[in-house]
């Protein structure tokens, strides 16, 4: 797989975008709106000209502001989904594939299942459809990257989940470098290897989701990323309370939720509780590992304890006299797990 | 119960203000067929000063329309996509027209392209000749009429959602299929629509014909001229009266037309917008 990397400033009305990556695999970058997402995935495209910088995609080079030169978007390799999709209302769902290329017209339609939908205007669609008609179109082109805005924002609750599990499938199917902005974290998390929390133009820190939630750069991290994210497969449920193994090292976990399978599991840090041995509490919850790392944030502090990050005070953490490599058991309500379909 | 009254009172006095603002809109149009039974202005028809004039309408009509398409399309789909120091100067000298008195409009062109003005002896030497000739004609209804078709095409390219053109470009598409394939199709209904306006105001062009190009019958007299000069000549108010019943109708049918354009428009949206639907409740 070949490489994004992206290295550039743009001044946006309010603050300078200005950010460097390198994209393998899938990156998502997070944010509040106007933090600049979108203008990033433009930038990539083509579609605004960074005064400075150098984007380019392995060894071919589409923007290189030192030697003054800014290929057109039609020129570079991407295939842009945009965040309501921005389908060809003049075109029904086959001439927009084709539009894209029309050798491979067909063949992505039947990819994502819209064949029979081959004639109907893209009006008449439903959310989850209109975004296969999207993705088919944007991959016709045979881009080299793929660029995701917003790809689940536009979806109903219900089918949000459906199409988050199709879309890892598809990126993980397609090979390609992928970045894509949203300003869910949970989307974020469970699309991407990587994710980066851009606020102001200003990416604040590049990690792996479970990295971000146990060790956020600064508040705003720590209050965007939120909750811890598992994965895990229902192995019972017995009175009211359904069993999980964590997917990672074996631990089981309790919820009060219902779900079979394999699932996400989303524990709150500020619902953990720490102490230094196993107590007689009613929480059913318990996890006794070793403390990977103390990040201060703000007056609160991140215990990352096994597979979990709890958020304490510091005097907490000074009564408790925690150390990283100390042992420390991690302590929450079944209420306080949360099972999400898989995504 | 007095505010019972009240709405009864001012119930009626809108009926009433109503009912006076229609039968004074409409009368006019009845008296232009009435006035001559309808026998007598059907044989005029075969008049050579209506048949000429009609020629010479028709001639210069659409002469001035390909003109104005051609220079038109491109000044407003600069006007709409680019902004730049001076846009809004641009776009209110593109607009002056419309609001400029029309006998104004034709005295500039005489003293801009006639032959003792500014560029006279320009157009001499070029070979263009523009007094009293159905050159001038077509100028005088491209400064009146053409801006009418420009203001309403830079707000239907101004319509199109950036973002369509945005896709285009990332799917591949240079510039000029982008316009062709994306931009001129999604504008095409306003653009028809400023164009049957500015064939509408091009077509009852009096005031800048008459004073550039004048009212030569055979030559520069279009149909509203025919209907001034034989309305003054001893006798033509027959005449002058088939030809105004003859633009009434050809003005009711591009009315008609428009009015088909934007409905068959409204009825490609996917949701009605709500005074549409209040219409049919």
């Amino acid at each position: 797989m070949a490489t994004l990397s992206a290295e550039f400033t743009l001044p946006l009305r309010s603050f300078t975008l200005g950010l460097s990556l390198e994209v393998t695999g899938t990156v998502a970058l997070v944010g509040p709106s106007g933090a600049g997402k979108t203008s990033v995935l433009r930038a990539v495209a083509g579609l605004v000209r960074p005064p400075t910088g150098r984007i380019a995609l392995g060894d071919d080079v589409w923007l290189d502001s030192a030697q003054r030169l800014c290929l057109p978007p039609d020129r570079r390799r991407v295939g842009l989904v945009f965040q309501e999709y921005a389908l060809f209302p003049h075109m029904t769902v086959r001439q927009n594939v084709a539009y894209a290329g029309e050798a491979r017209a067909d063949e992505y339609l039947e990819r994502f299942r819209i064949s029979h939908l081959a004639n109907a205007r893209t009006t008449e669609l439903s959310g989850g459809e209109r975004q296969r008609v999207a993705l088919a179109r944007a991959l016709a082109r045979e881009p080299g990257v793929l660029l995701l805005d917003e790809p689940l924002s536009a979806l109903d609750a219900h089918t949000k989940s459906a199409v988050r599990a199709e879309l890892r499938e598809l990126l993980t199917d397609l090979g390609l470098p992928t970045l894509l902005v949203t300003h869910d974290f949970e989307d974020a998390a469970s699309l991407s290897d990587h994710v980066g929390v851009i606020v102001d133009g200003e990416l604040r820190q590049l990690a792996s989701p479970t990295e971000l939630v146990a060790s956020p750069a600064d508040t705003f991290v720590a209050s965007f990323t939120g909750a811890n994210l598992m994965r895990g497969r229902v192995v019972g449920r017995d009175g009211g309370v359904t069993e999980v193994e964590l997917a990672d090292d074996g631990h089981r976990v309790f919820s009060t939720d219902d779900a079979t399978g394999e699932v996400g599991v989303v524990v709150y840090p500020w619902e953990v509780s720490v102490g230094r041995a196993r107590g007689e509490d009613s929480a059913l919850n318990v996890i006794e590992a070793p403390v990977r790392s103390i990040v201060h944030v703000g007056n609160r502090v991140r215990v990352h304890i096994g597979p979990v990050t709890a958020e304490i005070t510091e005097a907490s953490v000074d009564k408790l006299d925690l150390a990283v490599g100390s042992t420390a058991v991690a302590t929450w309500k079944a209420t306080g797990t949360r099972l999400v379909p898989l995504t | 119960m007095a505010a019972h009254l009240n709405r009864i009172v001012l119930g009626t006095a809108f009926f009433l203000a109503s009912f006076l603002a229609l039968a004074f809109m409409v009368l006019p149009i009845v008296a232009l067929f009435v006035h001559v039974p309808l026998t007598d202005l059907l044989h005029q028809f075969t008049n050579p000063v209506v048949t000429d004039a009609l020629i010479v309408s028709l001639k210069t009509i659409v002469v001035a329309q390909i003109a104005i398409l051609l220079f038109g399309t491109p000044i407003a789909y600069l006007l709409a996509s680019r902004r730049f120091p001076g846009h809004a100067v641009v776009v209110t000298l593109v607009e002056l027209p419309i609001v400029l008195p029309p006998a104004v409009a034709g005295l500039g062109l005489i003293v801009a392209f006639g032959r003792f003005g500014l560029l006279g002896s320009t157009f001499e030497w070029l070979g263009i000749d523009v007094s009293f000739n159905q050159t001038a004609v077509v100028f005088a209804i491209c400064l009146v009429a053409g801006p009418f078709y420009v203001r309403q095409a830079i707000a239907s390219f101004e319509a199109v959602d950036r973002n369509l053109i945005a896709a285009s470009r990332t799917l591949g598409a240079s510039p000029s299929r982008t316009f062709f394939k994306v931009t001129m199709p999604l504008a095409r209904g306003g653009l028809a629509a400023g164009e049957a306006l500015c064939l509408a105001r091009g077509l009852g062009e009096f005031g800048a014909t008459i004073m550039f190009a004048g009212s030569l019958q055979g030559r520069t007299q279009t149909l509203p001229l025919a209907v001034y000069t034989q309305f003054e000549a001893q006798g033509g108010l027959t005449i002058a009266l088939a030809i105004s019943a003859l633009l009434v109708v050809i003005s009711l049918a591009i009315l008609l037309s428009l009015k088909a354009t934007s409905l068959w428009q409204l009825s490609r949206q996917s949701s009605l917008s709500p005074f549409a639907r209040s219409r049919s409740v």
